[in-house]
């Protein structure tokens, strides 16, 4: 054979090389465009890079940022209460990358936050102002909580790669404390983040403004939590060269399966007993977004609950994508397009928005990406353990 | 009785040490620079300006406190602790306070009723330019009076309603009309419950998540070690036996 036949794996090595080149330049033009789109927005202020107006005052960086950004690290606490409350030891390898995933998710919230608010340098100002009377106090307290049990659920993967056994022994000593208040926290702001818009009956088209929110939120940030982290597997495993962890994708399939069949359960209920049903028919935009919101939940919400789907790799893993979506959907859904008729204006997110955000996303892939090479995130040898 | 004549809005923006020109004047919205407008619906006028609700949802929406409710009446702001997060602009029901978009140190805006004007005894300013007593200021119980009498005494002339006596939960800029009030772009589909109200629904079972939450989890915590512990020791005690 001569050198320049192609091969299949030669074919495959050349398209990783390729893909890994490809990556490589799409990370730097998202971070040149996102650092244009900061400068724009540090110089012009908030009008100057994003098409929001007193009428439309929440665009893309609440939405989804913030909305989706949080819903999406929902794995982390979902994950600890299942390995550390319920004593389901076999998810244990899965929990240290779900951690992480949070933790940084939360970063990158706080971070797209600090480009949404108008006067960012006063973020810190919840914790001295008190108003127990607004959702968004609430939730600037839990999450600021919930960071720091992030962060403190998470360095011990640091502390072992530093060998600093002392700490590491003190850690476990407050982990089962720490672990209940992760979760209390979590859901206390997941469905908070529902509660932020209950204070708008007549701006939420009825579709989603439902007394309810706050349980719809919390019960569709799980789900996306478990989608997020057998998405997440499946990359991992790729990029990293591991072995996919099928039994424990399954089982997570198989928990999201019922989670996502409860969430579409009271979704349909809440709407039959508000007596909106016959919105379900109306010509409108409205209908068709909410449609397509809860097809991409109800598709994976019934074939999950099939062996050979959850057995198939490729199935489930376009099974998460399409939960991931349809999380995505009803957030922007609840936050931007269902506000968009009693505004009376068309949002449509700039450029500089977009980059913004998509610049925040290749961020926390690369750094999720760093440690996962330098920290022992995957080989945990003993994960915050109470085993003897 | 409104003429349209703007002097409410001039008044207004002097106030504010705002710019107000016949082209501002054209913009029948409120926005940062135009804290108070005339509205045209059909060859009729009416008046957009902050409502200064009873229970105001932007003071309870507002994370740091940075919108209070004075005991006098208006709804005021500020700026100092403000941290820009705009929930206040989402939640409003009549979408009243607006934004400096262009600002490197934003500021919300909206109407303070003249807050200073009036503590010194004197009536706000849109009041004072009203050639017509269109806009009259006062306390809200005598207000309630006075359009009461305005609507008893010329009944042909107006609505029988006024607004802002229950929407809600009341506000302290109240409304009268010729015509039904959803003809003047005012919106009528308010629940005439304060808005807060719909939210502390939610907010005040966070107490019971914190205790009850703590403790299942707690427990559930024990129950799954405690199974596992037993496990251990039954296996234990057996290996000497056999």
């Amino acid at each position: 054979m001569s050198e320049g036949v192609l091969t299949l794996p030669r074919l495959v090595g050349r398209i990783r090389s390729v893909a890994w080149y490809f990556w490589r330049f799409v990370f730097a033009a998202l971070m040149l465009a996102g650092t244009c789109a900061t400068w724009l927005r540090i110089t012009r202020g908030l009008g100057g890079v994003t098409n929001l107006s007193d009428r439309f005052p929440w665009g893309i960086w609440v939405g989804f940022d913030v909305l989706c950004g949080v819903g999406l690290a929902a794995g982390g606490f979902t994950l600890v209460a299942a390995v550390h409350i319920f004593n389901i030891r076999r998810y244990e390898p899965i929990v240290r990358p779900a951690v992480l995933t949070a933790f940084l998710g939360y970063l990158l919230v706080v971070l797209a936050l600090l480009f949404d608010l108008g006067r960012p340098w006063n973020i810190w100002h919840p914790l001295i102002m008190w108003n127990p009377h607004s959702v968004m106090f609430e939730v600037a307290w839990c999450v600021t909580l919930y960071s720091t049990v992030l962060s403190l659920e998470f360095i011990p993967a640091v502390l072992e790669k530093l060998q600093w056994q002392r700490t590491l022994a003190w850690l476990r000593v407050i982990s089962v404390p720490l672990v209940i208040a992760g979760v209390i926290l979590s859901t206390l702001h997941q469905s908070s983040l529902g509660s932020l818009f209950l204070i708008v009956p007549n701006k939420l088209y009825p579709l989603w403004y439902s007394p309810m929110l706050p349980v719809m939120f919390f019960f569709s940030a799980v789900c996306a939590g478990l989608a997020m982290t057998i998405f997440e597997s499946f990359h991992s495993s790729r990029a990293f060269g591991r072995q996919l962890e099928m039994p424990l994708l399954n089982g997570m399939a198989r928990l999201l399966a019922v989670l996502l069949t409860v969430f579409l359960t009271i979704r349909f209920l809440d709407l039959l007993h508000r007596e909106v049903l016959g919105l379900l028919v109306v010509n409108r935009t409205e209908t068709w977004l909410f449609w397509l919101e809860c097809a991409l939940m109800m598709v994976p919400a019934s074939l999950l609950f099939s062996r050979h789907v959850r057995h198939n790799p490729l199935a489930l893993y376009l099974m998460s994508l399409m939960v991931l979506f349809g999380f995505i959907a009803n957030r922007l859904n609840v936050s931007i397009t269902g506000m968009e008729a009693a505004s009376g204006v068309h949002y449509v997110p700039r450029w500089s928005e977009v980059a913004i955000t998509l610049a925040i996303c290749a961020l926390g892939f690369a750094v999720f990406r760093w440690a996962v090479l330098n920290l022992p995130v995957f080989e945990a040898k003993e994960v915050q353990g109470h085993e003897s | 009785m409104c003429i349209g004549c703007r002097a409410c809005e001039q008044g207004c923006a002097q106030r504010w040490n705002l710019v107000w020109n016949e082209t501002v004047g054209a913009e029948e919205r409120l926005s940062a620079h135009k804290l108070t407008t005339i509205t045209t619906h059909d060859g009729r006028y009416s008046r957009r300006l902050c409502m200064h609700c009873e229970i105001p949802t932007c003071v309870s929406v507002c994370p740091v406190g940075a919108l209070q409710k004075t005991l006098e009446g208006p709804v005021v702001y500020d700026a100092s602790k403000c941290m820009g997060c705009r929930y206040c602009m989402t939640a409003c029901p009549f979408q009243v306070p607006v934004y400096e978009w262009s600002a490197r140190v934003p500021r919300v805006r909206k109407c303070d009723m003249c807050r200073d004007r009036q503590l010194a005894g004197k009536p706000t300013a849109c009041a004072e330019a009203c050639p017509t007593g269109a806009t009259a200021c006062g306390d809200r119980d005598s207000m309630i009076a006075e359009a009461q009498k305005r609507i008893a005494d010329h009944p042909g002339d107006y609505y029988p309603r006024i607004y802002g006596v229950r929407e809600a939960g009341g506000t302290s800029v109240l409304m009268l009309s010729a015509v039904p009030f959803e003809q003047l772009g005012l919106r009528t589909d308010l629940p005439t419950q304060p808005l807060p109200s719909l939210t502390w629904a939610a907010l005040s079972h966070v107490p019971d998540v914190v205790t009850v939450g703590s403790v299942l989890l707690g427990g559930v915590w024990w129950i799954t070690h405690r199974r596992e512990e037993v496990a251990r020791e039954e296996r234990r005690s057996k290996e000497p036996e056999s």
